[in-house]
């Protein structure tokens, strides 16, 4: 059993055994990390906790401590005029989106709060949860992805060592980019006590231009033109009549959205271009719709009551999405489901099939060809049971225990988080 | 001489054997032996640095890229992949004790996908062939590096390439979907593809701008974009760099991202001016040309903002491009850089360091310092948006001794670099050129992990030996240890 350090006070939360170590310092998280691999121990890695449902559960056949990164939640240095800012990933997310639109800033990839999806108040997911599974919004089909904006971090690596790697500059290919891999890394590499981000100026406005009644394939033409036009579309969804209907105030039936961001003349411009392209029946939703919308789209609202469904995010090339998503809903009429990324995101969520035990695991795997499926939310049962991450290739897989154990080679971070 | 690791005498020794079975594994017309055939991969762009290699080979797809990877794996031959050779950190400088392999035949476009926003192409396509391919369509990708005419998309991942339009449309790793990759054992693994997330750990932002240390790359999947509509420029003088560089600052603040904004220095100004004749104005300290992209409203409304930022910062001319043909003239000068700086001198050190663009008044001053200290000349241009700032040290290598004063000097300026919150390298690579002062960036723990990591990919430190990290000083818990011909003895055994 690992004692606690003098300078670690354990909290004994209320529902766990065991106490959660919240290290103040770069140096007390190294001390606990070689103490930890020394016991032969794990350590379950969070700083907001939204997320802890996300990912494996932790195999029993290793005591598994709690670590939060909570403590590192200092913003170390904003500044506007170079696009960085760098603080501890602690931080909750929405003090950093607040303190961006102080200067009229954002982060471009329009990170997600899944708190709520999880059965977790909101507001209480961190950036350090963001960049360690990847977060990204409706926007990262343009804008890219969390590791599209990850700069550079200081961390704590399974042995014990401080490191860090990347700076504190938006221009940098000094050494090998281990900002991004640590980004979408699961906290399975090494406990970050500091992150330097990219961020952008946030747009004057942004409007919507709706598209009703059109079939997923037909809609997948018009999101592909239109992310293809010159008018600079920043995101492309298609929403099935019943989510339509919750989303959008007067909406009856299935809506194809582009979403338009800028300068308001530019976005007054590209949207008459692009309904003059369309032809048709084409709507604006306006700012305010629009801004809730897409927000909604991000936190994945529209399933968060579905608790006995098991929730399925799957990513593939943009023109395959929408076939996957009537492929499902011509067997499984109840399951719930949307394309974002211009087709490319398929967010699912199926309720408990007669006779299926894996959530739905082989089933939608077995319509994914290229890309691959994510199981978000399921009972602990079956995310013990199937893998939750697409599982890799022999060789592939091989090559990625051997770049985990060059960071932790005593699996002491999340060692079962992202499978066997 | 740039230091490189020592050649195993047991390869050299073997090297008519080693020549023979890559002619086992490979066409005639793939193997490159004699000599003076040879000599034409003894450097890449950075043309100080020369090692004839021992072999070169060109193959021809995959399998065959990976089957000499394979026999090399086990004969336990160093391997330099190569694409065009347009590399500014000496990255496909050869070793004398191992083969380069040269990418240059596999260089097909496989699939043009417009509805997915996606080219599948071989790695040695050129940059600029595959905005080609596309430009009937309306598309392009988004990086261009100066090299684009030249240098290879195989190149630009291994490297990272950036290029003027960065700051707005990201490096080579933002623009990258899927990899082909084959591993130093012979092992080929398929990475990502046309979807946008990849999925599990994030091995193209790992692989891309690896320098050809942990893999060959077989296939590229790029992202392509549909070009702005138009286009229009600014080019405005200041009377100090500070000044150009507030401007710059206040551009950024007011939600403004330019498609491109470079700055050049007086002396850059001079020599450009001197070479092109596009009429920049030759009594400003700093010139700035701020490119507005996008849809035509967008462009006229945010021309007249960047124009009303550049009053306020009392810029002393401003010119505003109203034809296509004006806004190239402004960029003429500044895409002539280099070759104006080889016109003033008979050669020059093109260095590559970021920082934090509210240093650039400092240290433009030191640098100019470290100018009179080395008694020798400099130009700087910059790519103002981003911070990456690339400072052109002018000698001459026939006079004795200036070579290796040229090379202080830019490691002095890197230093600077690092010393006010930036970094060695903003898109050149590290290379043989800037190995030796990792250290100045890093710590040894910082640098250990990197070499980890490396490890993981390929025990036998084979792929690109002598790159990167710096040589001699391989730190193993427990004491130094002395590494040979880059290779660690017992890489199969844990060292902690």
């Amino acid at each position: 059993m690992l004692r606690a350090a003098r300078w670690l006070t354990p909290i004994f939360p209320a529902s766990k055994a065991l106490p959660m170590f919240t290290p103040l310092t770069p140096g007390e998280l190294a001390e606990l990390v070689r103490s930890t691999a020394l016991a032969g121990e794990a350590l379950a890695l969070h700083s907001g906790n939204s997320l802890s449902a996300l990912g494996h559960p932790p195999r029993g056949d290793r005591l598994h401590h709690s670590l939060s990164l909570a403590g590192f939640d200092a913003i170390i240095a904003y500044e506007p005029d170079e696009l960085v800012l760098t603080v501890g990933p602690g931080i909750p997310l929405t003090e950093v989106k607040a303190l961006l639109a102080e200067r009229r800033q954002r982060l471009a990839f329009e990170p997600p709060d899944w708190g709520p999806l999880y059965g977790q108040p909101a507001g209480i997911g961190t950036l350090g949860g963001v960049i360690g599974a990847a977060l990204a919004g409706s926007r990262r089909v343009t804008a890219g992805g969390a590791r599209d904006h990850m700069l550079g971090f200081h961390a704590v690596n399974g042995r014990g060592e401080i490191f860090k790697a990347g700076g504190r500059v938006v221009k940098n290919v000094t050494g090998y980019d281990l900002p991004k891999l640590v980004t979408g890394a699961f906290g399975t590499l090494a406990a970050l006590t500091e992150v330097t981000v990219k961020v952008v100026p946030a747009p004057e406005t942004v409007d919507t231009l709706m598209l009703p009644r059109l079939t997923p394939a037909r809609a997948t033409e018009v999101m592909a033109q239109a992310l293809g036009s010159p008018h600079d579309v920043g995101s492309a969804a298609y929403l099935p009549a019943s989510i339509a209907r919750d989303l959008i105030p007067g909406a009856g039936d299935s809506a194809t959205l582009i979403r338009l961001e800028g300068f308001a003349p530019s976005v007054e411009a590209r949207a008459a271009a692009l309904m003059a392209e369309f032809g048709g029946t084409v709507e604006r939703l306006g700012a305010d719709v629009s801004r809730k919308l897409w927000q909604a789209l991000g936190d994945a609202t529209p399933l968060v009551g579905l608790h006995e469904d098991c929730l399925w995010r799957i990513s593939v090339p943009p023109t395959a999405g929408a076939a996957i998503l009537e492929a499902v809903q011509a067997v499984r009429p109840l399951a719930t489901g949307w394309l974002d990324w211009g087709g490319g995101l398929i967010w699912l969520a199926l309720p408990p099939h007669p006779g299926e035990r894996d959530g739905g695991a082989a089933f939608l795997r077995g319509l994914v060809t290229d890309g691959h499926a994510t199981l978000m939310r399921a009972p602990e049962r079956v995310r013990a049971s199937v893998p939750v991450f697409q599982p890799m290739p022999p060789a592939l897989a091989a090559l990625a225990q051997r770049l985990k154990a060059s960071f932790d080679p005593h699996a002491v971070f999340n060692p079962s988080r992202l499978g066997a | 001489m740039v230091q490189m690791p020592m050649p195993n005498e047991g390869i050299l020794a073997r090297r008519a054997d080693i020549v023979r079975a890559l002619y086992d594994l490979l066409p005639e017309a793939c193997v490159i032996a004699d000599a003076v055939a040879r000599r034409a991969y003894e450097c890449d762009a950075v043309s100080a640095y020369r090692q004839l290699p021992l072999a070169v080979v060109l193959p021809r797809n995959t399998a065959e890229v990976a089957a000499v990877l394979k026999y090399c794996h086990g004969a336990g031959v160093p391997v330099v992949p190569r694409g065009a050779g347009t590399s500014l950190s000496g990255g496909a400088l050869p070793v004398a004790d191992g083969i380069v392999l040269g990418l240059g035949k596999l260089n097909k476009i496989l699939d043009i996908d417009f509805p997915n926003r996606a080219v599948v192409t071989q790695p040695g396509v050129t940059n600029l062939g595959i905005s080609n391919a596309v430009a009937h369509a309306g598309f392009y990708y988004a990086p261009d590096p100066s090299s684009q005419i030249a240098c290879t998309i195989g190149g630009n991942v291994g490297e990272n390439s950036g290029g003027v339009h960065c700051l707005k449309y990201g490096l080579t790793t933002n623009n990258i979907l899927g990899l082909e990759l084959v591993l130093m054992d012979g092992t080929i693994l398929r990475l990502g593809g046309k979807q946008l997330d990849a999925g599990g750990y994030d091995w193209l932002g790992l692989l891309t701008g690896s320098e050809g240390l942990l893999g060959v790359i077989t296939e590229v999947t790029v992202r392509i974009l549909r070009k702005p509509a138009t286009a229009r420029a600014l080019l405005l003088g200041f009377p100090s760099s500070q000044v150009a560089g507030d401007c710059v600052g206040q551009i950024i603040a007011a939600g403004i991202i330019p498609g491109g904004m470079e700055m050049m220095d007086r002396p850059a100004i001079h020599a450009t001016e001197a070479f092109v004749n596009v009429g920049y104005p030759l009594d400003v300290e700093a010139l700035l040309i701020v490119e507005l992209d996008g849809p035509p409203v967008e462009v006229d409304h945010l021309i007249a903002r960047v124009s009303a930022i550049a009053d306020q910062c009392s810029a002393m001319t401003k010119r505003i491009s109203t034809s296509e043909a004006e806004r190239l003239a402004f960029w003429a000068g500044r895409k002539a850089a280099f070759p104006a700086a080889g016109r003033i001198s008979p050669d020059y050190l093109c260095m590559d360091g970021t920082i934090p663009r509210r240093a650039l008044s400092h240290v433009l001053t030191r640098m100019g310092e470290l100018s009179q200290h080395y008694g020798l000349g400099l130009a700087n241009v910059f790519h103002a948006g981003d911070g990456n700032l690339h400072p052109l040290i002018l000698f001459d290598a026939n006079k004795p001794g200036e070579f290796d004063k040229a090379e202080a000097f830019g490691a002095d300026i890197l230093r600077l670099c690092v010393e006010v919150g930036g970094v060695l390298t903003g898109e050149h690579g590290v290379g043989v050129e800037k190995r030796d002062l990792m250290p100045v960036m890093f710590s040894e723990i910082d640098l250990d992990q990197q070499r980890r990591v490396k490890h993981a990919f390929d025990p036998k430190l084979l792929l690109n030996p002598g790159k990167v990290f710096p040589l001699l000083s391989r730190c193993a818990e427990g004491g130094k240890m002395h590494v040979a011909g880059g290779a660690l003895a017992h890489p199969d055994l844990p060292r902690f």
